[in-house]
């Protein structure tokens, strides 16, 4: 097996590379740590003209605090998040997410941006970008802008970036620190793709008793990455009990109207769906009341 | 072979410490190149699209799927294959404990797994058994039920830690 041909670049710095993109458009592919691209490429279920390797574009991975969170550059590896005590700290959601993100020897090549850009809807890295309220930041010859996660994921494999745009970064944004958030998911194996996964997040009002804000995001139960936005409004000011996670589960299991495909039926996705919600919220309400984050 | 529609580069890298310069089609993935340009046969291909885990090698010392790589991503790189755990006839104590504990059967699996378990007891060379299932949940084996798998990694642990 072998990918179909292309022609390589291997550009320097951004500014070459955004011009490539430029010129290019549709017919390139980016290439961050091919985790995805390279067996689609392998499988010739895509075929571009030419292939831009952003391995040798200085600038573009690290992890450094800026407004009140995290900024992620695109190229910075899976496994540099997973091993980042500043992640750990300021953005437990993602630490705990990530591993979860495909297995260690996928980690270690498999970038933040690629995953993001990607926008598969079984994909941790969407769904906690989006559980958070993050952004990310598009860079191209015309200029740069950022986008709220909600208005970046479209469709399957689909995002607003536009032909000529590359993402250049992430920005992973802060919970107060009464907060308590939670990542769960069911998969067949430790790593494969999620049958379902969700991130959760609770702030407790003062007192500890009522539930001041919850957000709740799904993967793998529809064409991209979800908020559930409604039963966040029901969550929102209710009490924080168990008889509160479990109508919330219910609210998902009727709102939810998720594919059915080899791995997993609709009904069963529907089912477990629920059930992990009322998992997520509980762990992420408990890790509120210990004392915020986890 | 000389078609000038096929785009080659020049690529230098070590493998198994060894410095490699070489032409390559742009298209070839690394673990072809190993195999076929090499000779290095020890890496095996399975899936070709990262499932199985049997291409696994050593990129700058973590272990990637040689399978999704593409060769000339290796410029520059130094890549460590099953090659280079054995000293000549002597075993590396990864591969004494897979044969003492019968970690294998057919041995298709073998050398993507000892090159992440190499990685991982570098990393973490006390670790429980729920550990190593995750360490190695990558990497299929069709054949053992990898109860000897584990019961290898654990004794190899054991005799690398000996060692020091």
């Amino acid at each position: 097996m072998k990918p179909p041909r292309f022609i390589y670049h291997a550009p320097p710095d951004l500014g070459t590379t955004l011009e490539l993109l430029s010129e290019l458009r549709m017919d390139a592919k980016l290439l961050a740590g091919g985790q995805s691209l390279i067996p689609m490429l392998n499988m010739r279920l895509v075929r571009p003209g030419h292939l831009i390797d952003l391995q040798r574009v200085s600038g573009l991975s690290g992890i450094e605090e800026r407004d009140g969170g995290l900024v992620i550059g695109a190229m910075t590896t899976q496994r540099q998040v997973e091993r980042s005590s500043l992640v750990a700290q300021r953005v437990p959601l993602l630490a705990e997410a990530i591993r979860y993100v495909g297995h260690l020897p996928i980690r270690t090549r498999g970038t933040i941006g690629g995953s993001i850009a990607h926008a598969d809807p079984a994909a941790e890295l969407p769904g906690v970008l989006l559980a958070l309220d993050g952004t990310v930041r598009l860079v191209s010859v015309r200029g740069e802008r950022t986008l709220p996660a909600e208005d970046f994921f479209i469709d399957l494999l689909t995002t607003a970036a536009e032909p000529d745009e590359m993402l250049r970064e992430v920005w992973f944004p802060r919970l107060p620190a009464r907060a308590g958030c939670a990542w769960v998911e069911i998969a067949r194996r430790h790593g494969d793709y999620a049958l379902v996964g969700v991130g959760a997040i609770v702030l407790l009002a003062d007192g500890g008793v009522d539930v001041e804000e919850a957000r709740l995001s799904l993967i793998s139960v529809a064409s991209r990455p979800l908020r559930a936005r409604q039963v966040e409004a029901f969550i929102r000011g209710a009490p924080a009990t168990p008889a509160t996670w479990k109508e919330a589960g219910e609210l998902v299991r009727r709102e939810l109207d998720p594919p059915s495909d080899l791995h997993a039926s609709a009904a069963y996705r529907r089912q477990v769906a629920g059930v992990l919600v009322e998992r997520a919220l509980e762990l992420a309400a408990q890790r509120a009341q210990q004392g915020g984050y986890r | 072979m000389n078609d000038p529609t096929v785009e080659r580069r020049q690529i230098g890298l070590t493998v198994n410490g060894q410095l490699i310069k070489r032409q390559v089609e742009v298209r070839l993935l690394l673990s072809d190149f190993l195999r076929h340009e090499l000779g290095l046969t020890g890496t095996h291909v399975g899936c070709e699209h990262g499932v199985c885990g049997a291409c696994t090698v050593l990129f700058d010392g973590e272990p990637a799927r040689s399978c999704l790589l593409l060769a000339v991503q290796a410029d520059g790189h130094a890549i460590e294959t099953v090659e280079s755990l054995a000293d000549g006839e002597s075993l590396h104590p990864l591969q004494r404990a897979f044969w003492e504990k019968h970690g294998l059967q057919c041995g298709y699996c073998t050398p993507g797994i000892l090159m992440v378990l190499k990685a991982f007891l570098a990393e973490n060379p006390t670790p429980t058994e729920a550990e190593v299932r995750e360490a190695i949940a990558g990497n299929l084996c069709r054949c053992t039920g990898y109860q000897n798998i584990v019961e290898a990694a654990l004794e190899a642990a054991r005799l690398l830690r000996q060692e020091q």
